[in-house]
C-alpha cells in the first residue's frame, strides 16, 4: 500500500514534537559507524566478486578533436590483457546532477584534455594500468589557437533569468555610501576521499553495478540511457559512499565503461578512477569573477544591490554555477541587478561541487558587505541586521521561517564579538597580526520527490527501505530516527536499508535535500501506519501514543499486529509550496585569524558558526555536517584552487598533495550553534537542508578577519600568502 | 606502472653492483619512487631493495659530529636525542616536511634523492626535459607556481622540493657515497644536487652504481638554529620559500650566519656572499635588506612564481630578525 503527500501548504501540525519516543533530534551515534571505522563497511570497489576483470581508462592527451583510430593490437598481446573497449556508448563526461539521461557520447569526440576515450581490460589491475599507458591511437587535434581555454577572454553568453529592478547605476551615484568591487574565486574539485569506482556484472538479462553514487534514482536512468537498456534491466547498489560533495550526483565515465565491458565480456569488470583521473575528468566547480555593487543610505540601509558574475563551462553543457542564488533574497535594496554569464571554454565539465553557487557567491557578497560596513562606519553585524528584508526583494514572496537575526545575535554573543569601532592592525602577537571577521550564511532550501517503504514486522520491529544514499552525512541515522519517533521504537528496533535500486526511489543525496526529503517520505508512510495501529488500538490517530514498542499504558505492537505485517510506501512530493514562500537555511560565521606580517601566511585561531535550518533530526550528525562545512570554508578562504595550464587547459595539480584541502593543523577548535527552529513550509517534518550551509559565506568571515588583522583587502579567493603580501599596506 | 624485476640486496657492494645497470633503481622507503612508477614517470627495469642493508644507525663520530645512516628514517632522525638538542634545525626541517606516515617510511638517502614535484615532470602527457630530454619544458609557459627563481635554465625551472637537505646544507653536512668496489667518496650536501643547466635530467652527482651510505654532520656549533617554511597550508605542503639559518652574535655583531634556502632553486640554495656580507656587522633592517638584495640579485621569475622574490626577501628578514632577537 502506498501513501502520498504533495505538500502545497505549510504543515503546522508539528507532528514529530507530539510523539513519545523522544529520539528525534537526539545526538545518537550512527548505526553504520562501527562498520565504517572498523573497515568492514564495503565501498563500491571493495565487494568481493569472483572472477572479476580490471579495467583502466585511457585518456586523451590533447584538448579538442577526435580519436580517428584505436590500435587495439598495440596492447592485446601484452600480458593479461583481455580487451580494449572503445564502444560508441562510452561517455565523454559525467552526467550533471538530476540529469536522468546519458551524458555526452561518444567518447571519441574529445572536448577537454584528459577525457576518457577507451577502456583497457586485463586480468589484473597492474596489467590493465600498464597497457592503458601503451595503447596507441590516431587522433586529429584542433590547433590550440582555435580552442578557447581562458574564461577571461572566451566569448560569454548571458544566462536567462536576470533580475533587473529599478536603476542600480542611479542608486549608486546618489548613495551616501557605495561599494563597487570585483572578486574572483578559483575552481574547486570535490575532493572526496573515495575515488569514483564501479563493479559491473551482467547475467545475460540484468546488469548489476556496485558504484559510488549519490542519486541512484537518477543514476539508473542515466546508465540505462547510456547503454540502451530499460531501467528494469539495471540494478545499482551504493550502500556506502566515501564522500560525494557533488562529484557523484550523476554517473561518471567508469560506471558506463565497466558496464559495457561486463556485458561484452560476460565477466564482472571493476573500474576505479585514479586520483589523477578524478581530478582530470570529474566535474570542477567553475572559477568565478563577480562584481558587487552595493549602495546604502547614511545609516547603512541598502538602496541598491548588484551582483554580476561570470562563470565558465564546456560548450553544450547547460549547468552554470548558480553564484547569485542567495543574493536574490538575502538582503534588501530596491534597485537590483543580478546577472550571470557563462564563458565557453574547453576545460572539463563544470558541475555541482559542494554548495554550488553560494559556496563562492556568498564569500564575495559577504566581503563586499564588510567593505560597506567599514564605509558606513557601523558594526558589520548591525549592517546585516538592518538589511534583513520583509519580503523577497524582487519577487515579493514571504519567507518561510528565517533565523538569520537570531544566528547573527547568538553567534556574536557566543563568539564574544566586539561591536565597537573596527580598525585594522589593532592586535599583534609577535610576528602575527590578529583580527576578527564575520559573515552571514545562506543556502537555498531544496526538497525533492521521495519514496520509502516502512514495514512493521509482526515481531514489532520496523524496516525502512529506500534507494536513498548515505554519503557520509548520516542518512542511516536520521531515517531510523524519524521512523522510530513516529512508531514508538528505539533505534535498535528499526533497520534501515539504503542504496539499492530494488527499493523504492528516494531523492538521492545532493543540494542538502536528502534528509528533509527522505525524512518526509518516511514520515508519510509512518502516518499511515499510525492510522492503522490507532484503529487496531481503538483510539483516534491523534490520541495514539506509542513508546518503546507499544501503546503507552496499553498493548504492545506485537499484540496489536497479532501476526500481521503492515507495510506502506510513503511518497512525498514538494508541491506548490515553493511558489508561495522563499525557503532557505541561514546562519552567521565568526572567525579570528592571525596573519604573519612578514610572510602573509594566515592561520585560523578559532571559528564559530550559528545556523538555523529548521528541525534538527540528529544533533550529532547535524553538527558534524556544520563542522565539515566550516572546514570547507577554511579551504575556500585559504588554500583550495584548481590550477589549469594556460596552453592546453589541463589540470596541473591533480592529486591531494598539490590540491590543498585543509589539513588538521589548519582547523582549530570550531564551535557550532544550532538555533532552535521549525519550518512548517520547508517539509512536513519542519526540517531544511544542512549539509552545505556551513560553507556558504564562511570564507568571507576569514577574509574579513584578514583585513581586520593586517589591513590587506584581498579580492581573490583563496587568500594565499602571495596575495596577502601583495595587498598588505607597508 | 611497467612490470619490473625485484631484487633484494643484503650487502652494500652487491647493491651497488646491481645499481650499476642503467634502468636499475634502489628502493628504500619508496615514498616518492613508487608514486612516480605508478604515473610511469619512473620506469625502472629492476628495483633493488636496499632496506635490509645495515645503514640505519645514527652514531656519534670521533670528532663529535653525527653520522646519520642512509636508511635511518626521517622520524628516527627527527626524534634522535642529539639531533633535537644539538642540531634542532635538522629536526625542525624534517618535521616541516611530508606527514608523519611518510616520515616513518622515508629515509635519509631517499629524501636527498627525492624528485621535483613540478606538475609537468609528473605528467607524462606533458613535455619535460628532466623526464624526457629534448621534449621541452611545460612549466616555462605553463603554471610555474612552485618553480625556481634562482639558478634556472632555459631547459628547466623545477625546484628541489625537500626540507631536510636545506637544513643539512646550512649545517655543512657531507654525503657519504659508496660504489661497488667498496670505495667511498664524500660530497658536501651543498654540492650534492645539481643546477639544471643543459642537463636537467641530472638531479644530483650520484653515478650509476653509487649508493648513499650516510650523511655526516660536523660537530655542533654555537648559535641559534631556525628553520622557517612558508606555505599556505600548515602541513603536508611543499615550501613556497624556506630558510634554514644558524646565526651567532658576539658583542652585537654576526659571528656566524650560515643560511640555506628551499623552494627557490633546483637545489638547496646557498650563497657564500651572504655570510661574507653579514659577518662582523651589527644586525639592522638595512643590513637584512642588503642581504636580500644579494640573495636575489640574479633572481628571475616565470609568471606565477614572481611572488617568490618578495616572499624570499620577507622570509629572510623575518628569520634574521628572529635569530638576532631584533624587533622590526
Amino acid at each position: 500500500m502506498s501513501a502520498h503527500l504533495k505538500q502545497d501548504e505549510p504543515d503546522t501540525r508539528n507532528v514529530l514534537d507530539g510523539m513519545e519516543q523522544g529520539i528525534i533530534g537526539q545526538p545518537l551515534a550512527r548505526p553504520d559507524g562501527l562498520a565504517k571505522v572498523t573497515g568492514t563497511a564495503p565501498y563500491a570497489a571493495e565487494y568481493p566478486v569472483a572472477d572479476c576483470l580490471e579495467g583502466v581508462l585511457v585518456t586523451a592527451p590533447f584538448t579538442r578533436g577526435e580519436i580517428t583510430a584505436i590500435d587495439k593490437a598495440s596492447v592485446l598481446s601484452m600480458p593479461g590483457v583481455v580487451a580494449v573497449i572503445d564502444d560508441e556508448r562510452l561517455t565523454a563526461r559525467a552526467a550533471q546532477g538530476t540529469a536522468g539521461e546519458a551524458p555526452e557520447q561518444p567518447a571519441r569526440e574529445v572536448g577537454y584534455f584528459g577525457q576518457p576515450i577507451a577502456l583497457v581490460v586485463a586480468q589484473s589491475f597492474e596489467q590493465a594500468r600498464d597497457a592503458a599507458k601503451h595503447l596507441t591511437f590516431d587522433y586529429r587535434a584542433d590547433d590550440l589557437d582555435d580552442v578557447p581555454l581562458d574564461p577571461e577572454t572566451a566569448g560569454a553568453e548571458p544566462q536567462d533569468g536576470a533580475t533587473r529592478q529599478g536603476d542600480l547605476a542611479q542608486a549608486m551615484s546618489a548613495a551616501a555610501h557605495s561599494v563597487d568591487v570585483t572578486y574572483t574565486t578559483e575552481g574547486h574539485n570535490s575532493a572526496a576521499m573515495e575515488p569514483h569506482a564501479a563493479i559491473a556484472q551482467w547475467d545475460g538479462t540484468k546488469l548489476t553495478v556496485h558504484a559510488s553514487l549519490q542519486m541512484l534514482n537518477y543514476n539508473i536512468a542515466e546508465l540505462a540511457d547510456a547503454l540502451g537498456l530499460q531501467e528494469e534491466q539495471v540494478r545499482l547498489i551504493s550502500r556506502y559512499v566515501g564522500g560525494g560533495f557533488g562529484s557523484k550526483l550523476g554517473i561518471s565515465e567508469e560506471t558506463v565503461a565497466a558496464s559495457i565491458a561486463a556485458m561484452e565480456l560476460e565477466r564482472p569488470v571493476r573500474v576505479v578512477l585514479s586520483r589523477q583521473q578524478v581530478f582530470q575528468t570529474i566535474m570542477r566547480r567553475s572559477e568565478t569573477k563577480q562584481r558587487l555593487r552595493l549602495s546604502a543610505d547614511k545609516d547603512g540601509h541598502l538602496t541598491g544591490f548588484g551582483h554580476e558574475a561570470r562563470v565558465s563551462q564546456l560548450p553544450g553543457e547547460t549547468f552554470a554555477e548558480p553564484v547569485l542564488q542567495s543574493s536574490e533574497f538575502l538582503y534588501a535594496g530596491e534597485n537590483r541587478l543580478l546577472q550571470l554569464e557563462v564563458a565557453r571554454i574547453h576545460r572539463m565539465t563544470a558541475g555541482s561541487v559542494r554548495a554550488p553557487g553560494e559556496a563562492v557567491g556568498m564569500p564575495a557578497l559577504e566581503s563586499a558587505m564588510d567593505m560597506l560596513a567599514q564605509q558606513v562606519g557601523i558594526d558589520p553585524v548591525e549592517l546585516r541586521l538592518r538589511n534583513i528584508p520583509e519580503r523577497h526583494p524582487s519577487e515579493g514572496l514571504p519567507y518561510s521561517s528565517r533565523k538569520l537575526a537570531e544566528c547573527l545575535e547568538q553567534g556574536a554573543k557566543a563568539f564574544g564579538w566586539d561591536s565597537g569601532a573596527r580598525q585594522p592592525r589593532q592586535h599583534r602577537d609577535g610576528e602575527w597580526w590578529i583580527g576578527t571577521g564575520m559573515a552571514s550564511a545562506a543556502r537555498v532550501h531544496n526538497v525533492a520527490e521521495a519514496r520509502a517503504r516502512v514495514t512493521l514486522k509482526p515481531d514489532g520491529t520496523a524496516l525502512v527501505e529506500t534507494d536513498m544514499t548515505d554519503i557520509g552525512t548520516g542518512t542511516y541515522s536520521i531515517v531510523g530516527q524519524v521512523a522510530g519517533e513516529m512508531l514508538g521504537l528505539p533505534m535498535d528496533q528499526v533497520l534501515v536499508e539504503l542504496g539499492d535500486t530494488e527499493f523504492p526511489r528516494g531523492p538521492g543525496s545532493g543540494g542538502s535535500w536528502g534528509a528533509s526529503s527522505i525524512g518526509s517520505a518516511v514520515f508519510v508512510a509512518c502516518e499511515e501506519l499510525r492510522a492503522k495501529l490507532a484503529s487496531k488500538a481503538g483510539v483516534s490517530t491523534d490520541e495514539l501514543k506509542l513508546k518503546d514498542g507499544g501503546v503507552v499504558g496499553g498493548a504492545t505492537l506485537v499484540e496489536l499486529l497479532d501476526g500481521e505485517e503492515l507495510s506502506f510506501e510513503g511518497h512525498y512530493e514538494p508541491g506548490d509550496i515553493a511558489d508561495d514562500y522563499t525557503a532557505s537555511g541561514y546562519g552567521a560565521f565568526f572567525a579570528q585569524v592571525r596573519v604573519n606580517r612578514f610572510t602573509g601566511e594566515t592561520r585560523v585561531d578559532r571559528m564559530l558558526g550559528a545556523f538555523g535550518f529548521g528541525r534538527v533530526l540528529n544533533a550529532k550528525t547535524a553538527r558534524s555536517q556544520c563542522l565539515g562545512g566550516i572546514v570547507w570554508s577554511i579551504g575556500t578562504a585559504l588554500t583550495e584552487s584548481l590550477l589549469f595550464d594556460p596552453v592546453d587547459g589541463h589540470v596541473v595539480n591533480c592529486d591531494l598533495a598539490e590540491y590543498h584541502v585543509p589539513v588538521h593543523r589548519d582547523v582549530p577548535d570550531l564551535e557550532v550553534i544550532m538555533v532552535e527552529e521549525r519550518d512548517p513550509a520547508a517539509s512536513p517534518i519542519q526540517a531544511k537542508g544542512i549539509g552545505e550551509l556551513g560553507m556558504c559565506g564562511g570564507a568571507a568571515a576569514i577574509g574579513n578577519a584578514i583585513y581586520n588583522a593586517c589591513g590587506a583587502r584581498v579580492l581573490s579567493f583563496p587568500m594565499t600568502p602571495d596575495k596577502v603580501i601583495a595587498a598588505m599596506p607597508d | 606502472m611497467k612490470p619490473f624485476d625485484f631484487q633484494r640486496a643484503d650487502r652494500l657492494e652487491h647493491a651497488a653492483q646491481l645499481c650499476a645497470d642503467e634502468g636499475t633503481r634502489a628502493i628504500a622507503g619508496g615514498t616518492n619512487l613508487i608514486d612516480l612508477m605508478k604515473l610511469q614517470v619512473e620506469t625502472p627495469q629492476t628495483l633493488v631493495d636496499i632496506h635490509r642493508l645495515p645503514l640505519g644507525r645514527i652514531d656519534d663520530t670521533d670528532d663529535g659530529g653525527l653520522r646519520i645512516g642512509a636508511l635511518a628514517t626521517n622520524t628516527a632522525t627527527a626524534v634522535h636525542e642529539r639531533v633535537r638538542r644539538e642540531y634542532p634545525l635538522l629536526a625542525r626541517a624534517i618535521l616541516a616536511g611530508a606527514s608523519q606516515q611518510l616520515r616513518n617510511k622515508a629515509t635519509t638517502g631517499g629524501n636527498l634523492c627525492q624528485r621535483t614535484r613540478c606538475y609537468y615532470f609528473t605528467n607524462i602527457d606533458q613535455p619535460c626535459n628532466k623526464r624526457e630530454p629534448g621534449s621541452g619544458c611545460g612549466a616555462l609557459k605553463g603554471v610555474a607556481r612552485l618553480h625556481a627563481v634562482l639558478g634556472t635554465s632555459d631547459e628547466c625551472i623545477a625546484t628541489y622540493p625537500g626540507d631536510m637537505a636545506v637544513a643539512m646544507a646550512a649545517l655543512g653536512a657531507v654525503v657519504e657515497i659508496a660504489d661497488a668496489k667498496g670505495h667511498t667518496r664524500n660530497v658536501p650536501v651543498r654540492d650534492f644536487h645539481c643546477l639544471p643547466g643543459d642537463t636537467p635530467w641530472r638531479d644530483n652527482v650520484l653515478e650509476d652504481g653509487e649508493i648513499i651510505t650516510a650523511v655526516i654532520l660536523p660537530p655542533p656549533v654555537a648559535g641559534r638554529q631556525l628553520y622557517r617554511k612558508v606555505r599556505e597550508r600548515s602541513s603536508y605542503a611543499f615550501a613556497m620559500v624556506s630558510v634554514a639559518a644558524i646565526v651567532a652574535l658576539e658583542d652585537g655583531r654576526f659571528t656566524r650566519a650560515d643560511l640555506a634556502f628551499g623552494g627557490l632553486a633546483h637545489k638547496p640554495w646557498q650563497d657564500p656572499r651572504l655570510s661574507a656580507l653579514l659577518l662582523g656587522k651589527e644586525p639592522s633592517a638595512k643590513l637584512f635588506d642588503e642581504a636580500a638584495d644579494v640573495l636575489l640579485d640574479g633572481a628571475q621569475s616565470y609568471g606565477e612564481n614572481a611572488y617568490k622574490i618578495p616572499l624570499a626577501r620577507r622570509t629572510l628578514t623575518a628569520v634574521l630578525a628572529e635569530a638576532t632577537g631584533m624587533e622590526l
